[in-house]
């Protein structure tokens, strides 16, 4: 599977990283290489099989739907590049 | 008094017991050799030795009352990918920034509840993606062992290449890592000493940096099997924080850790003999059965035909669950924070300048096999081959107990010598990453040396939850190989 520059810019921007036109340039060998390395699955007849869902067979625990923890503000700002009090910063999104 | 570095976690325990040294003057002596060789090998990206010292001293005056934990005073270094309450944690991403967590990971916290002290964080690849170590935000760590004749700095392996190095060069007596696909085996086998990853579960995973949730694993580092067992012994609990954790007693690992494989099955599997091994390798591993044959093991042909699908279908899945993992790191909450003239570009500048070369490779691949019209074709199908795999291992062990193999295709390489191409470097875990994608607990223990000079590991793997029988017969194999040679120490100031 070879991927263009166009969509190798197109899911750069779905994963919210800016790529410079080298990167994307040397992006496109690099992801196409390992897609086309891993395109040897297709060998492989999956069609009766169910996809692994859970390695050790076991039911997921659930928990009392109960406050169990918090109050603890101040712990969860501590590393915030930017807070005003207990909310965290960010560069305005509405106009 | 002899250099208490040397030592392994179970003679330090006798010696703390018998009072012969201080639990103080443990971690004196490690604080010393971190000081006089982590320069060279930049193992520890964070050295905390007044956090140590402090840790010691608690642990003589718990010794004094008589209230040892198992692992009292034992000093040992933590993969930098464990949340340390208050000790900073980056996973060796710039992304991470100054991050100090505010509170401890369940594995950690276990240790520390035994009487364990922190003598630092250790280097790994960042987010643990990589196979020598090299993709670390604070360069790469290097081996103490060299080959014959030649000054070449070569890679301890990765991504727990710090834990690997510091334990080999006895900056530590034992060290926490994590593997994900061959991060503690691999690198254990690099540098001449014994890795085990457990059973998917058995270690909580609160509060480890999450590479890919449903392979991650913690694991011990360590001197002998036996020090294996020890650690495991207490990093290995039940979570309710995790609810992947599996809810089954831990046994006492050390137990039936002398008695013996006489009788045991050990499968070997054909499709590990892969072209292009390395004679050494091959030899090795004939050695391994020769030696499991004589202590009595009974040696078996097994087939696990979907071996060779094994490391593509990990380069779908692990990407694929990094991607999603690691988009919480956007600069808001915590971690570095580039500013742009909206919040898209400043969620795009953070990234890019925060996360590296082998990271951003692996998230936008990740993002590919999961977008829109892909999530089929490539997640699914990965995660139905995973089902293959399991099953040829479901089939084998209901033939053999144990399977034996190398740990890795080749010996360490030079630092730079693989980093060209990514498809090359993952060749790196072609016998490791079957276990995580099975689930199944595997055990790298050193066997002997390559024809350069450099260590070589035989991988045990065992059925689920199996981590008894696992260590049994990595015991054997330990005694069964003899001690192998210590690098010649060049690492010090």
């Amino acid at each position: 599977m070879k991927v263009d520059e166009a969509t190798v810019r197109h899911i750069a921007r779905l994963a919210r990283i800016k790529v410079t036109d080298e990167e994307a340039k040397n992006l496109e060998t690099e992801l196409s290489a390992i897609l086309t390395w891993v395109e040897q699955l297709g060998e492989v007849d999956t069609r009766n099989v169910a996809p692994l869902t859970s390695v050790v067979q076991m039911s997921m625990k659930k928990r009392e739907d109960q406050v169990s923890d918090g109050d603890c503000a101040d712990d969860i700002i501590a590393n915030a590049p930017e807070v005003a009090d207990h909310f965290f910063v960010v560069p305005k999104v509405v106009e | 008094m002899s250099d208490l570095t040397k030592l392994t976690i179970t003679e330090a325990r006798d010696g703390l017991a018998a009072k012969e040294f201080s639990a103080k003057e443990l971690a004196d002596s490690h604080i010393r050799a971190i000081d006089a060789g982590n320069e060279a090998l930049n193992a520890y990206i964070l050295p905390t030795p007044e956090k140590a010292l402090a840790m010691a001293e608690a642990s003589d005056q718990r010794i004094a009352r008589g209230e040892s934990g198992p692992l009292e005073g034992i000093p040992l270094g933590i993969k930098d990918l464990f949340c340390t309450k208050g000790v900073r944690t980056t996973a060796c991403s710039q992304i991470l920034d100054d991050f100090k967590p505010t509170y401890e990971s369940t594995v950690t916290q276990n240790i520390w509840d035994a009487g364990a002290v922190l003598l630092g964080k250790l280097n790994n690849d960042e987010f643990a993606m990589g196979s020598s170590n090299e993709s670390s935000a604070f360069g790469c760590c290097v081996n103490p062992w060299r080959r014959n004749g030649d000054e070449t700095n070569l890679v301890p392996g990765g991504s727990s290449g710090g834990s690997a190095s510091a334990v080999a060069a006895n900056l530590c007596l034992g060290a926490v890592g994590t593997d994900t696909g061959g991060s503690i085996r691999q690198p254990a086998a690099f540098t001449g000493i014994v890795g085990l990853k457990p059973t998917y579960g058995r270690c909580s995973r609160w509060g480890i940096v999450a590479f890919a949730s449903s392979l991650d694993q913690a694991g011990p580092l360590a001197k002998t099997v036996e020090d294996a067992a020890l650690l495991l012994q207490v990093m290995a609990s039940h979570d309710p924080k995790d609810t992947t954790s599996i809810d089954t007693p831990v046994p006492d690992y050390r137990k039936g850790l002398r008695n013996g494989i006489k009788g045991l099955k050990i499968g070997i599997p054909e499709e590990y003999r892969v072209d292009g091994m390395p004679e050494d390798i091959e030899d090795l591993w004939r050695k391994g059965i020769d030696w499991m044959k004589a202590a009595g093991a009974e040696i078996q042909e097994v087939s696990l035909p979907h071996t060779k699908y094994a490391l593509p279908a990990y380069y779908i899945v692990a990407p694929a669950e990094a991607s999603s993992n690691l988009a919480r790191y956007d600069g808001v909450r915590y971690g570095q924070r580039i500013p742009g003239d909206d919040l898209l570009e400043m969620y795009e500048n953070s990234r890019a300048e925060g996360f590296g070369a082998e990271v951003k490779r692996r998230i936008l691949i990740g993002t590919y096999v999961l977008s829109a019209g892909y999530y089929d074709a490539y997640y699914q199908k990965a995660q139905k081959i995973r089902t293959l795999i399991k099953n040829d291992f479901t089939d084998a062990f209901e033939k053999v107990d144990l399977l034996l193999t190398p740990t890795t295709p080749a010996p360490a390489f030079g630092i730079g010598e693989v980093s060209g191409d990514p498809v090359q470097m993952y060749l790196n875990d072609v016998f490791t990453v079957t276990v995580n994608m099975a689930g199944l607990p595997g055990l790298s223990v050193p066997a002997g040396l390559s024809s350069e000079g450099t260590p070589l590991g035989l991988q045990l793997i065992a059925k689920p939850l199996d981590e008894e029988t696992l260590l049994q017969a990595g015991y054997a194999l330990e005694e069964a190989a003899g001690p192998l040679p210590v690098p010649e120490n060049w690492w010090n100031k």
